[in-house]
């Protein structure tokens, strides 16, 4: 399985517009990251991530740690430039000591481009990546892999966002109260639902082509859309945007 | 049986065939049928029928007993087919496709103002944008559906502004003249009639009356000229009915620039922020519609020329009026990719007083408005002088850089075959505005959530500080409170007062009565 993240920087590059079908191929626009996501045994664990400008050649994308997460979420901002060794700098100025004998020491952080770029997928992947209820199992051994048995939501099912999960580690699984978790079934229901998201209303779900196709699209990563046909194994989400994350959501609700 | 003993074996049987009857009575849990009955049942209809071999049949008439007992849960009657989504849409959508029969053929053939909105799909989809080729299609003939119905004399798809619950889809219209003028007749009958109704009321109680005076408005700009140049029809989806959006308000186009929020897809709904939006959605969805073009809005240079009254005399006034250059030959495309000065904006820059023309508001010049992330170039607010933007037609390496980003991003569609690519153009300012030129042919389409890049975040504006609720003086000002002495002192001091005038009156007292006497 392949999901495509494809993020505009400024230097230049361009982008198929969401819409549905999502478009088949996100290729033939240079300078631009295309990033794929090649999934081994266990589709949650084994992720690698490759990106390219122009489809042809492919690099890989290192893991985002902790540490670089931390990094980029300092020095990282605005947009993407398109150039992956481009640095971006950070001067951050401690003071130490009090009154007139504080001293300023200032400290650089420098990040990659291609570091942002490697926390921006893991970021958009842990908070706005979706599947629909029952597309993934997780079998005895506690390896997570598709289900081959998948036949889709089913039209009521698909207009509630109860039946979409976050394709990530889940994080608010356990906070659940028992009487919440009885009913959850241990194969099927072991990832965060993305009607518990903060703020409430931080994806819109719509209904397209007469109510025919189901699209979710993310409000807190604007340009992530998200496709399933009902009653159809077939489920897929893209994000095509800017790289940044709408921070602004609270007050534009 | 011996009689004593039979008695007691005889209690005993019945009890016997009284439990065995009613174990036999019980009902099963799956069929609610008992054995009892049953036997009963199937005992009577031997009777009835009497057929021979009877223990060879047993069987088969005692499932048709059961049979015959069978309770039918289901209903026999067929569910009515509900209408699903799917047909409505195609019910609304079949107009689109249905030719009307008196139509001749040189209709057909003659010039629409349609525009060839395959050729435009085709285009956008070398450029990498667009709504794909089928929807493309059905905004294609709701857009012949709207220019039919309404008589338009140009219409354009403007593009597609996402909303939570449903998207817009936005044609941008000529005004034709007569019929926007009653509108505005009605309105400001509306608002006379309002001034009248507050008069009124203010005769009737007379509550304080407030002394903050609301700053001038500034007047809406007639229909045709500036923000209002061109009418703007929306629908939710091809084939459903075009909504006309109203004209829009200076008031509502610098309340826009304040504020951020999403569109949910409904017209009708209140806009919910700070500072206050005067108006609802569509009036909302209006001014972003007037401030994305007026930023957005491009051309290759030369494409359009000045319109020619415009006369030396009038330098003062920005000019506001274009016509097509005939003689326009078209800019190849690596250069249209490569500077930006081959681009123009053709569309007027909305000035901070949310006009494009500027107006003096007699007392004071305008607001000052401090926010600083308007279109391309602003003027320092305080300037007395007339605010102008840029003039028409400047080209877009003029446009300012706003948070480190370059405004606009170009690229070629194809570099392989740069001979057959377009020069395309993504405006980074306004995420989602996109325009295209190949030769001759040019078109803008905006396709996004209809907000303006704001940069490293959003802070909404501060309301003002309280005012004052009345003027404080000494004579309101709480005095401290007296002491003990003090309070002392004054009980002292008015005792003394009260014992001389009883003192007084004692003798007021005895003279009276002695004047009495006299009497």
């Amino acid at each position: 399985m392949v999901f495509a993240v494809v993020i505009l920087s400024s230097l230049s590059g361009f982008f198929v517009l969401d819409s549905y079908p999502a478009p088949s191929s996100v290729c033939g626009y240079p300078l631009l990251f295309h990033s794929c996501e090649g999934r081994g045994e266990d589709e949650l664990e084994d992720k690698k991530n490759l990106y390219s400008f122009n489809c042809m050649d492919w690099f890989l994308l290192p893991l985002a740690t902790d540490s670089m997460i931390e990094q980029v979420s300092k020095a990282a901002k605005g947009r993407f430039i398109g150039d992956p060794s481009h640095v971006y700098e950070h001067l951050e100025i401690h003071k130490q000591g009090e009154g007139d004998k504080a001293e300023e020491e200032g400290i650089v952080t420098k990040v990659k481009e291609e570091n942002r770029l490697a926390v921006t997928v893991h970021q958009i992947d842990e908070e706005a990546s979706v599947v629909p209820r029952g597309a993934f199992v997780k079998n005895p051994h506690g390896l997570v892999q598709m289900n081959r048995t998948f036949g889709g939501l089913s039209q009521s099912e698909a207009g509630k966002l109860d039946s979409f999960f976050h394709f990530c580690k889940p994080k608010n699984l356990n906070k659940k109260s028992i009487l919440e978790m009885g009913e959850l079934n241990p194969a099927i229901d072991f990832l965060d639902v993305l009607s518990d998201d903060i703020p409430k209303g931080s994806w819109s779900l719509q209904f397209e082509c007469a109510s025919r196709a189901c699209v979710l699209r993310s409000l807190l990563w604007l340009g992530l859309t998200f496709y399933h046909v009902p009653m159809t194994p077939q489920h897929g989400y893209i994000y095509i945007g800017d790289g940044t994350k709408n921070l602004d959501l609270p007050f534009m609700l | 049986m011996d009689p004593p003993d039979g008695n007691q074996d005889f209690q005993r049987a019945l009890q016997l065939a009284a439990s065995f009857k009613t174990f036999m009575l019980k009902s099963s849990t799956k069929s609610n049928l008992n054995l009892y009955d049953h036997l009963t049942r199937l005992l009577i209809k031997v009777m009835d029928e009497q057929p021979q071999n009877v223990a060879d049949v047993i069987e088969d008439m005692s499932r048709d007993v059961k049979r015959g007992l069978f309770e039918d849960t289901q209903s026999s009657l067929r569910d009515l087919p509900q209408t699903t989504a799917a047909e409505l849409l195609a019910e609304q959508q079949r107009l689109l496709f249905s030719r009307p029969e008196d139509a001749e053929q040189e209709n057909e053939l003659m010039e629409t103002p349609l525009p060839n909105v395959s050729e435009i799909g085709f285009y956008l989809e070398q450029a990498g944008v667009g709504l794909g080729r089928e929807e493309m299609q059905r905004v294609f003939l709701a857009l012949k559906q709207l220019v039919e119905s309404q008589a338009l004399v140009r219409c354009r798809l403007w593009g597609k502004i996402l909303g939570i619950e449903s998207s817009y889809i936005v044609a941008e219209a000529d005004y034709r003249e007569g019929e926007e003028d009653e509108e505005q007749i009605t309105e400001e009958v509306a608002e006379a009639d309002e001034r009248e109704a507050e008069s009124q009321e203010n005769d009737m109680d007379l509550l304080p009356q407030s002394t903050y005076k609301p700053p001038p408005v500034v007047p809406k700009e007639a229909t045709g000229t500036g923000t209002n140049k061109s009418v703007y029809y929306v629908c939710k989806e091809p084939g459903l009915p075009w909504v006309k959006l109203p004209s829009v308000t200076p008031a509502q186009i610098t309340a826009a620039r304040q504020i951020r929020k999403f569109f949910t897809g409904r017209l009708d709904t209140p806009v919910v922020s700070y500072p206050p939006f005067p108006g609802n959605e569509a009036n909302y969805l209006r001014a972003q519609i007037a401030r994305i073009s007026a930023g957005t809005q491009v051309s290759p240079q030369g494409f359009f020329q000045a319109g020619e009254e415009e006369g030396d005399e009038e330098d003062e006034t920005p000019r506001d009026t274009y016509e097509v250059n005939p003689d326009f030959e078209g800019i190849p495309v690596t250069e249209m990719a490569d500077s930006l000065s081959s681009w123009v904006h053709h569309v007027q820059h909305i000035l901070q007083q949310g006009r494009c023309t500027w107006v003096n508001l007699a007392v004071k010049p305008e607001d000052p408005n401090e926010d600083g992330e308007d279109e391309e170039k602003e003027e320092e607010p305080d300037e007395p002088e007339p605010e102008v933007g840029p003039p028409l037609l400047s080209p877009l390496s003029q446009d300012a850089e706003m948070f480190n980003t370059p405004p606009w991003s170009s690229k070629i569609s194809s570099a392989l075959t740069p001979q057959h690519s377009v020069a395309a153009l993504r405006s980074n300012l306004w995420p989602g505005a996109y325009a295209y030129a190949c030769g001759k042919k040019f078109e803008n389409i905006y396709v996004g959530w209809g907000l303006k890049y704001a940069g490293e975040g959003y802070s909404p504006s501060v309301p003002p500080l309280p005012q004052k609720e009345y003027p404080s003086g000494p004579e309101i000002t709480e005095d401290l409170d007296p002491s003990l002495e003090e309070e002392q002192a004054l009980q002292e001091a008015l005792e003394e007062q009260q014992a001389a005038q009883e003192e007084m009156e004692a003798t007021d007292a005895t003279d009276e009565e002695e004047e009495e006497d006299d009497n």
